[in-house]
């Protein structure tokens, strides 16, 4: 068979994505290009993205002992902490008060943050989580400043981990249970 | 007394009611088809073409893009550069339009539906369309900008080169229908029995590449090559004289594709059908535009899929293979002509 | 192979008279019309530079008589910051040298300071490393695939490589959690598994970009219009070539069989596969353009050759929490994307490095564009630097 020039193929290629949007489900069927389109139509119809995908950080205060690992190791120094010492009930009736650090402030800047990921592996008591959630921004680049309130509420949407591929010797951890 | 005129309101008009109608109805029959193959094709096509949608916002499927696109480009600011010959720079998008508006002319939309019946349509449509060259000189100059000004004599070049396959491939058209009567090349089809693109596929082949070059449209947009000139002659304009540009490319878009199925395709006609039932008055300017619809489709699709040419390399094909074989195909028309 | 000190001006003779003809036009043309070249600047912003590169061009009309590429303008002096971050930070650092194939970047100075603290990460490691790498390496050339094209002027070229490259960066995502900054390498392995169904979804992703390998050999390699503008411009000789320090597929583009995954000793997985270097022997914006479309479809091959080959076992080697490298000093290079990329760590047994030096391909690669773009027509500068295919980051850092 003698070879086509290279332009008619072209066009062929155009063509045939032209068909494959328009008519995604055969030629027969009414044409739908919604469905045939890779793109989607954003702010009506929202795209999922993966369990691991690193879209905002929630805090789950109650395991935060304001230890300033994740400040500390954080690249860019964009995680403000603040808190205190204070006195908690005894574990057991009759013993001493223990001591327990309150968290007072515990702000991360988005605009800083560079999505990297070192604070939620550093954090030893995994207070930290990575949430997939990303609409989260802002009319003015100050109020990216997020404190522990709005990083808790993200909390719920923090996925449960997933189980990993075969031959994999990583235990699968757990996600702490919600706040009271 | 306009044919037009008198047969939609059945009176005979006074001049100024006819001018004022003429104007109107030029005005709906260049800014029509044009935002109807911006939107099918431009929009609707290319992001088919493309896997995406295309503008899905304003109105349903995007039909109102246009309109808001319009109200962008008019509130924008009219850029003048601070070193710029202010006059050449702003009668530029003038020209280039006028030259659209005088195509639409001679177009004939059915036997009695037309602008004007000149003797010597399709020369006059040839010349006028040459125009532009002008206007994109204007721009290029005017600006006083480097891009713009490589833009400007780059598609001086182009334009003229393509100027001559143009005319040449439309002279074996003119050949066999033995008159330069738009109208005349209409009837001449209908009489051959089959529309011209068949005899005269050569031709065909070659005003397609002459038109796609006229427009500047890829392959042949070199002038406005925006990987090296950013705009080319484009560049410094803003607001409305960019949208004036923008409207004058894709109205001779519009045009020449209507040309184009006016020599090639039969025009107005449709197979079995009289070509001087009083019905093709009305119908014939639609079925026109269906005709117009495809030829801009083959325009447009050859758009999106290629890449462009480099600049001495159009010359070449324009004058190393084009005329030549244009030139082939009068002689090879003419002796038809005689012989049969 | 040996390398003339001359060599830029024996080459062809094509390209000599060329370059003298352009020198005699000009002083022609000055002298007898009393009229001067025009020196055209095009960038630092400009759309033919896809970042803020500047090439102050001079012209004789449309031809360019000497070119000159103007870097620096997006100097974000990484090599410094290393030396105030600890090498769990560097790692997110440098992710954002080459933007496009980010993946890549993180591996070489894993490498390094590997070696210089004498662990290696465990093989399951090294296999998802290999993976991932060579994802980067399809993501990051695709967006070449496209963008080649459109430099050309053919425009649907690139949606429909944004399209597919998509399902490539999806997989990466899922992986590692980042589309375009992965930070997954960890110094002594990877910082997680891989999740489950992921090798599925992978090799289902690959089929899909030699899918569009195939689309673009029919929209864009076969276009005639294409090899008219692409064949026999920026012509590279091999020994130029070698002289300049070109890498990557601008260096197999001109014929030289070289590639660091296969020549050089890497503990990555590339020694456990069965490929082929890709090589073409004209040197020409086509020959770059068609070494990088064979090298992307020999990557998938490569991908499902290392997820089927995936051997069980820890993905982390034992590495203290408390990263201190100790004393010494390393140079580690691969063959990135854009071509061979080598970090050059020096340690003094802190927290942090204490000098890095960054050897990115792009920066050799730009270098040899006043060679190659003295002569050519202006519609070729925008050919000539597409296929030579540089990111802004990784020539600035």
């Amino acid at each position: 068979m003698p070879k086509l020039p290279g332009m008619l193929v072209g066009l062929g290629v155009t063509a045939k994505t032209f068909i494959k949007t328009v008519f995604p489900d055969g030629p027969l069927a009414p044409p739908a290009p919604s469905k045939g389109a890779h793109t989607v139509q954003y702010p009506h119809v929202k795209e999922a993205p993966p369990e691991r995908a690193r879209g905002v950080i929630a805090l789950h205060h109650d395991n935060c002992t304001a230890c300033m690992l994740c400040a500390r190791e954080c690249p860019d120094w964009c995680i403000y902490i603040e808190g205190h010492k204070e006195l908690a009930p005894p574990r057991r009736a009759g013993g001493k008060p223990r001591q327990k650090n309150k968290l007072d402030r515990f702000d991360i800047d988005f605009a800083l943050c560079m999505y990297c990921g070192i604070c939620v592996e550093v954090c030893p008591f995994d207070a930290l989580f990575w949430s997939p959630e990303f609409e989260f921004s802002e009319m003015k680049i100050a109020d990216l400043l997020h404190d522990k309130g709005r990083l808790a509420d993200w909390m719920e949407t923090v996925p449960e981990y997933p189980a990993y591929e075969a031959g994999a010797e990583v235990k699968i951890k757990k996600l702490p249970s919600p706040s009271s | 007394m306009n044919p037009l005129i008198s047969s939609f309101l059945a009176i005979n008009p006074p001049y100024w009611v006819d001018t004022l109608a003429k104007i109107g109805i030029g005005l709906v029959a260049v800014l029509l088809p044009t935002g109807a193959l911006v939107y099918l094709f431009l929009f609707k096509m290319m992001s088919f073409m493309q896997s995406r949608l295309g503008p899905m916002e304003t109105g349903p499927y995007g039909q109102l893009q246009l309109l808001a696109e319009f109200g962008k480009f008019l509130q924008k600011e009219d850029i003048f550069p601070s070193k710029a010959d202010r006059f050449v720079f702003a009668a530029a998008p003038f020209v280039v339009l006028v030259s659209t508006f005088m195509l639409v002319l001679v177009l004939p939309g059915g036997p009695d539906t037309h602008f004007v019946d000149l003797n010597t349509g399709i020369y006059f449509a040839m010349a006028v369309s040459s125009v532009s060259v002008i206007g994109i000189l204007m721009a290029g100059w005017g600006s006083n900008s480097k891009y713009s000004l490589l833009g400007g004599i780059r598609a001086a070049g182009q334009l003229i080169a393509y100027e001559l396959p143009l005319v040449l491939s439309v002279v074996g058209v003119v050949i066999m229908a033995g008159t330069l009567n738009m109208k005349g090349i209409v009837a001449a089809q209908a009489d051959f029995g089959v529309w011209f693109i068949i005899p005269q596929i050569i031709g065909f082949f070659i005003f397609m590449v002459a038109v796609q070059a006229e427009l500047t449209q890829p392959p042949f947009d070199m002038p406005v090559a925006e990987s090296e000139l950013v705009t080319g002659y484009l560049t410094e304009y803003s607001g409305m004289r960019f949208l004036l540009f923008f409207i004058g490319e894709f109205a001779t878009a519009a045009v020449f594709s209507a040309i184009g199925a006016t020599l090639f395709l039969g025009g107005w006609t449709v197979p079995f059908v009289d070509i001087n039932a009083e019905i093709m008055d009305y119908i014939g300017p639609l079925v026109l535009a269906a005709k117009m619809v495809f030829i801009a489709f083959l325009i447009f699709w050859f758009r999106i899929t290629y890449p462009r040419f480099r600049e001495d390399q159009l010359q070449r094909l324009a004058w190393k293979f084009l005329i030549p074989l244009s030139l082939f195909n009068i002689v090879v028309t003419a002796i038809f002509k005689v012989v049969f | 192979m040996t390398t003339d000190i001359n060599a830029e001006f024996d080459i062809t003779n094509n390209e000599q008279l060329r370059y003298i003809a352009a020198q005699a036009a000009d002083a022609r043309v000055n002298v007898e019309l009393e009229t001067e070249g025009m020196t055209l600047n095009i960038g630092p912003q400009h759309p033919a530079t896809h970042g803020t590169l500047r090439i102050v061009a001079r012209l004789d009309g449309e031809q360019v008589i000497s070119a000159e590429p103007i870097m620096g303008y997006m100097h974000r002096g990484y090599e410094k910051l290393t030396e105030v971050r600890t090498y769990p930070q560097v790692t997110t650092l440098i992710n954002r040298i080459d933007w496009v194939g980010s993946f890549a970047n993180e591996v070489p100075f894993i490498l390094a300071a590997e070696e210089l603290m004498e662990v290696e990460a465990p093989p399951r490691a090294q296999y998802i490393r290999t993976a991932l790498f060579e994802m980067g390496r399809i993501a990051n050339i695709m967006l070449f695939l496209g963008d080649m094209a459109v430099q050309l002027g053919g425009v649907t070229a690139i949606f429909y490589a944004f399209r597919d490259r998509e399902f490539v960066l999806n997989q990466i995502e899922s992986a590692t959690g980042g589309r375009f900054h992965p930070n997954f390498n960890r110094i002594g392995g990877v910082k997680d598994d891989l999740p489950a169904g992921w090798i599925k979804e992978t090799k289902s992703s690959m089929q899909k970009v030699r899918d569009f390998c195939d689309e673009m050999e029919d929209l864009v390699v076969g276009n005639e219009i294409f090899q008219a503008r692409c064949r026999g411009v920026g012509i590279i000789p091999a020994d130029v070539a070698m002289a300049y320090g070109l890498s990557g597929a601008n260096l197999r583009g001109s014929g030289v069989d070289w590639d660091l995954r296969r020549d050089a000793d890497s503990p990555l997985a590339w020694k456990d596969l069965d490929w082929k270097v890709w090589t073409h022997p004209d040197g020409d914006s086509f020959s770059r353009y068609w070494v990088r479309l064979q090298e992307t479809r020999e990557a998938t091959y490569m991908v499902e050759q290392l997820l089927d080959g995936l051997p069980a076992g820890p993905v982390m080697a034992k590495v203290p929490r408390i990263i201190k490298v100790p004393a010494g000093e390393s140079y580690v290079q691969t063959e990135n994307p854009l071509g061979a990329m080598g970090y050059y760590v020096v340690s003094k047994g802190e927290l942090t490095p204490f000098r890095v030096k960054i050897r990115t391909a792009s920066f050799s690669n730009m270098s040899i564009s006043p060679w190659l773009l003295e002569g050519v027509l202006v519609p070729d500068i925008a050919t000539i630097l597409a296929s030579l295919y540089f990111i802004l980051g990784d020539i600035d850092r």
